[in-house]
This record gives C-alpha cells, structure tokens and sequence, in this order.
C-alpha cells in the first residue's frame, strides 16, 4: 500500500506598515515616486548618519501583536543582520532577533471541522530593500532606494498548517486583521503583504518534522496554493525515491509554475547578528500598552455581532460586508446618514460588487463618498429618479465620485412626473401599436411589457415604470 | 597563540566578506584572526557572574521620530554618492537571482 504522506506548513509573512514615513527617517513611504526621490543619507545608507525609530511603527506593530494574542516584548531592542546586496545599502538590515516586540500569540481559522488555532511565534520590526532593476543591455543593475527603509512587520508562524487551505485561510485571518487595524492595506500584488513557505513532509504519524524548503517570490493566493502543491510532490517523489530532501531556499516562478533552488553555497546564511549600537531599547511601559489596547478597532466577529442585532439585513450580506473593513465602514457611514441599511447593503452587495469584479478591484478601492450613496437612495426613495437611471448614476458615481443630485440635474435625468405629457405619450405609443394592442386584448399578458418599452423609449427613460404601467392598463 | 584558524574557517569568512584573499594573505589573516580570539579568550577569564550584557553604552530608551514627513526630494545630492548614475538611478555591477 502506497504511504500516506502529511505537508506541515509555516509561514513567513511580511507586511509593509501604512505610516507616512520610513522607520528611521523622514522619507516619505508614498508608492510610485520617481527612482531615489525618496530617499536620504539615513536610507541610503551612508557612513555618520544616525537612524531615529518612528513611533507610528512600535504602536502598529503592537496593535497587530495584541490582535493575535501576543505577549508584547516590553523591553525590546533591534540587531543588525548582516550581509551583502547592492539594494541593502547599508550591507545589513536593521531588523530584531534576539528580543521581537511580539511573542507567542495565535488566530484562530476556519477548517472543516471547526475551527484550529495557528501559533505565532513572533512578530518583528525590520525594514525593507530598495528596489533593483536589471539592465540587460548595459550589463549592470540599477538601484531604487525609495522602497529601503519603509517599515515592515515579519510575522512568523509556528508549522501548524497542513493544507493549502489552511495556509490561504490563515493568511486571509491575518489580512483582515492588519487592514481593521489600519497597519497595512495588505496587497499581496503589489507586495505590501509577502509570504514566504516553509514546507516539509512527514509520513502520517511521524512524530519528527522532515526536512524543510522555504519557498519564495508568492505573490497572489493562487501562486501560494500551487506552489504548495508542487513542492509536497517533489519531496514526496524525492523520498520515494531514497533521496533526500536538501534544506534550501527556492524561488517560485509564476510563469513556469515550478520552483528552483535560489541560493548557492558562496551565499551562505550566516548574518551574524549583533544588537544595534545606534538605535537605544524601546521600552514599552503599562500605560503605553493599555492605551493602544484601548484604541483597537472593532474587529469582524464583534462587528457582524452588532451588525445581526442593529440592522436587519441578512447574515449573507452582514459577511461580504464586514469581510472588508473599508466597505464596512461606508456602510456604517451611510446609514448613519440616514439611508435605509437594506437598501444600502443591497447597492453594496449587487451594483459595487458587480462592478468590483468587472474591473478585478478590491473593496479596499471604492472610492465613493457614503455621502452621495446616500444621496442617490435618497434621489430613488423620492422617485426623482427610477432605478435605471439610478443604476446610470451609480456608474458614474463609482468612477468618479459625482454628487448624484447635481449630476441627475446637470443631465437632466429626473423622472418626468407630468400625468398629463405621460397620458399623451401612452396614447401615443398605443396608437402607433396597434398590433400589440389587439395582442394584449387577445390575452397575451406579454404585450403590454413591450408597450411600456416603447413608452419609456419615447421618455428617453425618463419615466416612472410603475406610473407607465398604471397608465397604460387604464388607457387600454 | 591558543586559538588557531584553519583553511576552512578562513576561506569562510573571505566568502562571507566577499573577500578574495592570495595565499600570502590568508596565512596572515589566519595569524590576526587568532590573535584576536586570544583576546577575547583573555576577556572571558574576568568573573561576570551576574552582569547584565551591555549593548548600549548610554542608559537612554525609547528615542521616537514623529511620523511625518521632513524630507523632500534630494535626489540629485544624494546621487552625487553613487559610483555611476544612470535614469536617476544608481549603477552597480549586475546581480542575478539564483
Ligand atoms: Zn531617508
């Protein structure tokens, strides 16, 4: 009988914090500048220049490690990493080994038989690389130090995870966490949210972990699930073919969808940590820690638990909602302005979420006001406009954030409430049909749905449906 | 000399300096690299039952930066540290992945 084999599965996570600034200097982190616009000595690495740690970043970096039922390290400092790459100008990383701010946490993800707690291990403060670019043609790299010294937070998982499921489910607990909190938008595309793979195999009931790969370059959800796939088939092959298994780093390509071994010998990992003599220890006092205790959001589960005692709309739409904090919130803000929560939620739910998909957007990219949401229920509770042209609207409003009610005037969208310009365009459309009018007297319930297409036609769309309809029962 | 640095140990640290090293000068790094540990072997015999390790030198903690914005864009004073520009970029012999 063929061995059954189970994956164990740990993660590395990075996450690029939502400050303002880098963590040692005033830079800006903003995404898109042009190449070394900023950037400073600090960041560049140049000799005499003195790092100052930002204190967005402690508070970030605590606000994730208390969400994931860390202990906060409350006398912590930083090390330097050593080694050797042109986009580590520096020739090390300022990043925390020996005393992590966070330590022995968990989140608790959903599985088929209920629910399992992943450990973390620890979350630490480091900061991330410039950017290189590789010119071919010249036969040189390029360096961006835009990116070097914009902050991150490293959270390393225990090897709890035994399927791609958990891993993806794991990581998306994590993301929802990070982007309640505000510490990150968490975008695995744009590598404001990296993972990294640990994964071994062992026989089922083994009680000694094999032996280990760390893969990486995974960028999105489905890279993470395939390579996760691959790579227990190659160990598995390889130990079933007496090999072993070499412990090493290996770069996924997401083209080839196949990885290959990153790292040769002459690269040894051997960073030789040593505490930073610059940067003094950061200590965390009670005080400090209860305040930003305090100050944590309202998380998904507590929130879905008001949203099912406050509003009444149903539970399907109360989890799309709340599973992004952003559209959350401008659901919260434009009921609170007055809109009916179940029209809200199903503008939510079917106009956005259907324009989101078309455009492959995530929520986190709704750019509308909850201020002219409500404006435009508003515009259609009071029939000025009908729910075509409301969806028209709404369109435009996603793309650019017009104010429905100067917008439905400029364009000259309102409904025309004239009874009497509606009764003569009705007796028009049922003079100029003859055909479907005897059709309709004939039986065919169907006709009168093209007379009332006709008659919103000759409106320009313009019309009330329902008063179209009322008109033309009573006028044939 | 108590300590004494082997071929091995010296060709693994040259690689991780990315140092290359003539035999002349491995054999003299291999003698000033045991000097050194000899020292620190010398430090080892003082009695430091029950110190703290220092790793700072002032008792200060806890120095913050706001986080805002006080740099603008110094491109061209800072690129002035480069090798070799190019693309406001900095020019550095090419790297490969792998
Ligand atoms: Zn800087």
């Amino acid at each position: 009988m063929a061995k059954e084999y189970e994956t164990v599965i740990g993660l590395e996570v990075h996450v690029e914090l939502a400050t303002k600034t880098k963590i040692f200097c005033g830079c800006s982190t903003a995404f898109g500048g042009a190449p070394n616009t900023h950037t400073c000595p600090v960041c560049t690495g140049m000799p005499g220049t003195l790092p100052v740690l930002n204190k967005q970043v402690v508070e970030y970096a605590i606000g994730v490690g208390l969400a994931t039922n860390c202990t906060i390290t409350q006398y912590c400092k930083f090390d330097r990493k050593n080694y050797f790459y042109p986009d580590n100008p520096q020739n090390y990383q300022i990043s925390q080994l020996y005393l992590p701010i966070c330590r022995n946490g968990y989140v608790e993800i959903e599985v088929p038989e209920g629910s399992k707690k992943i450990g973390i291990h620890e979350i630490h403060m480091e900061e991330d690389a410039g950017k290189l670019i590789h010119d071919d043609w010249e036969g040189c790299s390029l360096v961006d130090y835009n990116r070097s010294g914009v902050p991150l937070i490293e959270i390393v998982s225990e090897p709890d995870m035994r399927s791609a499921e958990e891993v993806i489910a794991y990581l998306e607990k994590l993301r929802m966490i990070i982007q309640y909190l505000g510490a990150s938008d968490c975008k695995l595309q744009e590598g404001s949210m990296r993972a990294d793979v640990n994964l071994s195999v062992r026989e089922v009931g083994a009680k000694e972990f094999g032996t280990r790969t760390e893969m990486k370059n995974l960028n999105s959800f489905r890279s993470i699930a395939r390579a996760i796939e691959g790579e227990r088939a190659r160990q598995i092959d390889l130990i079933e073919s007496g090999e072993a298994v070499i412990q090493e780093t290996r770069r996924w390509d997401d083209g080839k969808e196949a990885s290959y071994a990153m790292r040769s010998k002459e690269d040894a990992q051997d960073y030789r940590y040593f505490p930073d003599p610059d940067l003094p220890p950061v200590s965390i006092s009670d005080e400090w820690l209860e305040r930003i205790r305090g100050s944590q959001p309202e998380f998904r589960e507590e929130k879905r638990k008001r949203y099912k005692e406050t509003f009444d709309i149903p539970d399907y739409d109360i989890d799309i909602i709340t599973d992004s904090k952003h559209m959350a919130d401008i659901f919260e803000a434009t009921v609170a302005l007055g809109a009916q929560p179940k029209k809200v939620s199903n503008w939510l739910m079917v106009e956005t979420l259907r324009i989101l998909k078309e455009r492959e957007l995530d929520p986190e990219d709704i750019q509308f006001s909850p201020k002219h949401l409500a404006a435009l229920i508003d515009l259609t509770d009071k029939k000025v406009i009908n729910s075509t042209v409301a969806k028209e609207v709404f369109e435009v409003m996603f793309a650019e954030d017009i104010d429905p009610e100067s917008y439905v005037e400029e364009k000259g969208l309102k409904t025309v409430n004239d009874e009497g310009a509606l009764r003569k365009t009705v007796e028009q459309v049922i003079a100029d049909n003859p055909q479907s009018v005897e059709d309709y007297h004939n039986g065919k319930e169907k006709a009168i749905g093209f007379l009332v297409g006709q008659t919103m036609k000759a409106m320009q769309g313009k019309a009330d449906p329902a008063s179209v309809n009322r008109l033309l029962k009573e006028l044939l | 000399m108590a300590n004494v640095i082997d071929d091995a140990t010296i060709e693994y640290v040259g690689i991780l300096a990315k140092l290359e090293l003539s035999e002349e000068e491995k054999e003299q790094a291999k003698k000033d690299m045991a000097r050194m540990l000899d020292y620190i072997d010398k430090l080892g015999e003082l009695d430091t039952e029950g110190v703290e390790p220092m790793s700072h030198v002032f008792p200060v903690r806890n120095v913050f930066r706001e986080d805002v914005v006080t740099n603008g864009d110094d491109r061209e004073n800072i690129l002035r540290n480069a090798p070799a520009e190019k693309d406001g970029m900095f020019v550095v012999p090419q790297t490969f992945e792998g």
